[in-house]
């Protein structure tokens, strides 16, 4: 099962990598869900899979001795919620950079560092230019 | 005395009950400000306590929840990560009474105080966690509040800005948290103290060589080096003065935190292979971070490049790991967060007495307000690393650690480099101050001469940490001393491991 977990998570990060390095803002927020995705993956997949039983320590025993590990569920959970909340942060952020400066293409958002090579005022222009998204 | 408990989590403590209580009072302004500040005070009171109970070279611990280590969340203060918190406080009180005038009440409106204690909370909960999954929360915390501050103002550039600045922050973090996986998944820990038992112990080094890597670039982007910077310089001048500030003062140098304790305590037994890559990384972020400031003609950018420049100082003292070069980062990344956070604090100061950051738009400071001026040599010229100001001091430290180790190169590196940063500096004195000044200055110098109290907010932070940067310069020994011995703590770990899981040996600790 693990070599099977173990490509999906190659894949997950490849797939991420080139969402992101994408010039439209709309693929780098997928890009950034899926990486995060595949972050909590590694995290199961280091926790080790296979154990079934879940970890609950009978009564009177004081030790389990095979149990699905619970640490990883533990982590993945405050991974999930935090990275909910930063790509929730950034869908709004995105959106409304979308709606202020009219494009989703980040080569075409100068507006903190706006090219030598042309005057101020072309940069502050409103850029009309929409790509499909 | 207090315990060890309550000096540990009285840090977090107080930011965190900012935060709760700024979010309540979220329609009243005029309250948060007093809650801020007096959180803030809190944290320095705090954390002067916490300095004071281990600058003798004890290690304090705790475990939350009374679960022992390594199974529950340890807290650790050994000198450095006090000196960070103290360093933390002192921030967070000089840019919150800086952040009570300018366009307090717009920034207010979009959850200033709120977010600035959440910032602190984080970089205060990073310096003091002991267990990497923890410190990744941190992580998390910190970058939250601040991708919130530097959009505070919603104008299209900081927008643009926060495009660029959130995504590569968070392709870093997330590195981070599958480093972190890594690790639990090579070792079963995930506290500091256990890793630095367990990790030697392991077969496969060359896959701990290989996770440290992991960890190097995900630190590394959070400290901007070299070739990791690239969201500081898109960022950092589009923010509101204050926010600049605490974030020049802190927000890297967590990065630069997680790489020094990292690198001490986890992961120096490859040190023949990673020494070399951090050198190189730390030569190139010097370099390149002083060309760019060469290139710019805003104040802010000129300042945000040299931060990068700067980091590259601390990181060499990383590379050549003796415990003179370990005790000299200390002592830079001390000096840097003073000197820095006031460079950008009077950046402010040019722009509300000059009228812009543009260094063609201003001049005639000097003929002016001799007294900024004055005010802005100190941090400048300490930057710069001339003697006898606090930049001087560890400046020397670093490079006589490199020389030592025989790194000719680098130390070489770090001497041109200080050199280009006088040149920098003295381009932002030869224009704004020196020069005449351009038509339709006067409006803006009119509008400081009678705003007093505009006046008062932003010279008494600028003033004490300039006082503080001559104090460092003057009275070097006793900061040398603290921190040379920092530097020996660290390398030497065992006074770290043994106050989170007790003088047990490897066999005792798990059974």
């Amino acid at each position: 099962m693990e070599p099977a977990f173990a490509l999906a998570f190659g894949v997950m990060v490849a797939v991420a990598a080139y969402l992101v390095m994408s010039r439209n803002v709309l693929r780098i927020v997928l890009g950034l869900l899926v990486l995060s995705n595949a972050a909590n993956l590694s995290i199961l997949l280091a926790g080790r899979i296979g154990e079934r039983t879940p970890p609950l320590v009978a009564d009177g025993d004081t030790f389990i001795a095979t149990s699905a590990n619970p640490l990883p569920q533990a982590l993945i959970l405050t991974a999930i919620v935090i990275s909910f909340s930063l790509v929730a942060f950034t869908v709004v952020l995105f959106e409304s950079a979308h709606r202020r400066l009219g494009t989703l293409d980040t080569e075409a958002m100068r507006e903190a560092e706006p090219r030598d090579d042309e005057p101020a005022q072309a940069a502050k222009r409103p850029k009309l230019v929409e790509e499909p998204a | 005395m207090m315990n060890a408990h309550l000096l540990l989590t009285l840090p977090i403590a107080f930011p965190l009950a900012g935060v709760a209580l700024c979010a309540m009072l979220w329609a009243k302004p005029g309250a948060q400000r007093i809650v801020s500040l007096i959180a803030s005070f809190g944290l320095l009171l705090s954390s002067i306590a916490l300095l004071a109970a281990v600058h003798d070279g004890t290690v304090l611990a705790t475990q939350f929840g009374a679960w022992p280590a390594p199974f529950g969340i340890s807290f650790v203060a050994d000198m450095f990560s006090a000196a960070m918190v103290l360093i933390t406080g002192l921030m967070a009180v000089a840019v919150g009474v800086y952040g009570l005038v300018g366009d307090a009440k717009a920034r207010e409106q979009a959850f200033y105080h709120p977010l600035y204690q959440g910032l602190l909370l984080g970089v205060t909960g990073a310096f003091l966690t002991g267990d990497i999954f923890n410190l990744y929360v941190w992580f998390e915390v910190m970058l939250i509040s601040s991708f919130g501050l530097l959009v505070l103002g919603g104008t299209r550039a900081q927008l643009d800005a926060g495009i660029k600045y959130v995504t590569l922050n968070l392709v870093a973090t997330t590195l981070f948290l599958m480093a972190v996986a890594f690790t639990y998944g090579m070792t079963g820990t995930l506290n500091m103290a256990d890793l630095s038992r367990v990790l030697p112990t392991l077969e496969n080094q060359g896959l701990v060589t290989t996770v440290a890597i992991l960890f190097l670039v995900a630190f590394g982007s959070k400290a901007a080096v070299f070739p990791l910077f690239f969201w500081l310089p898109a960022a950092y001048h589009t923010a509101s003065a204050p926010v600049v500030a605490i974030f020049a003062a802190l927000l890297t140098k967590v990065g630069v935190y997680a790489i020094i304790r990292s690198f001490t305590l986890l992961f120096d037994g490859d040190a023949g292979f990673t020494g070399p890559i951090i050198g190189a990384v730390a030569a190139l972020t010097m370099v390149t971070g002083v060309l760019g400031a060469a290139a710019h003609f805003d104040i802010r950018r000129i300042l945000s490049f040299h931060i990068i420049s700067q980091i590259g100082y601390m990181l060499l003292g990383v590379a050549i790991a003796t415990p003179l070069a370990i005790g000299g980062a200390i002592l830079y990344v001390i000096h840097h967060i003073v000197v820095k956070a006031n460079l950008f604090l009077i950046a402010g100061a040019i722009k509300a007495a000059g009228g812009s950051f543009e260094l063609k738009e201003v001049g005639g400071l000097y003929r002016q307000l001799p007294f900024l001026s004055v005010l802005f040599l100190i941090p400048a010229l300490s930057l710069a690393g001339l003697p006898p100001l606090s930049g001087f001091w560890s400046k020397f430290v670093v490079i006589k650690a490199s020389l030592d180790a025989g790194h000719v190169v680098l130390a070489a590196t770090g001497l041109v480099v200080g050199v280009l940063t006088l040149y920098s500096m003295l381009k932002i004195w030869n224009e704004a101050f020196w020069k005449a000044a351009p038509e339709g200055a006067e409006a803006a110098l009119k509008s400081w001469r009678n705003d007093g109290a505009t006046r008062v907010a932003m010279l008494v932070p600028i003033v004490t940490l300039a006082a503080i940067t001559l104090t460092i310069g003057l009275f070097a020994e006793p900061f040398a001393d603290y921190s040379m011995r920092a530097g020996e703590q660290l390398l030497e770990k065992s006074a770290y491991t043994d106050a989170v899981l007790g003088p047990r040996s490897l066999a005792e600790a798990r059974p």
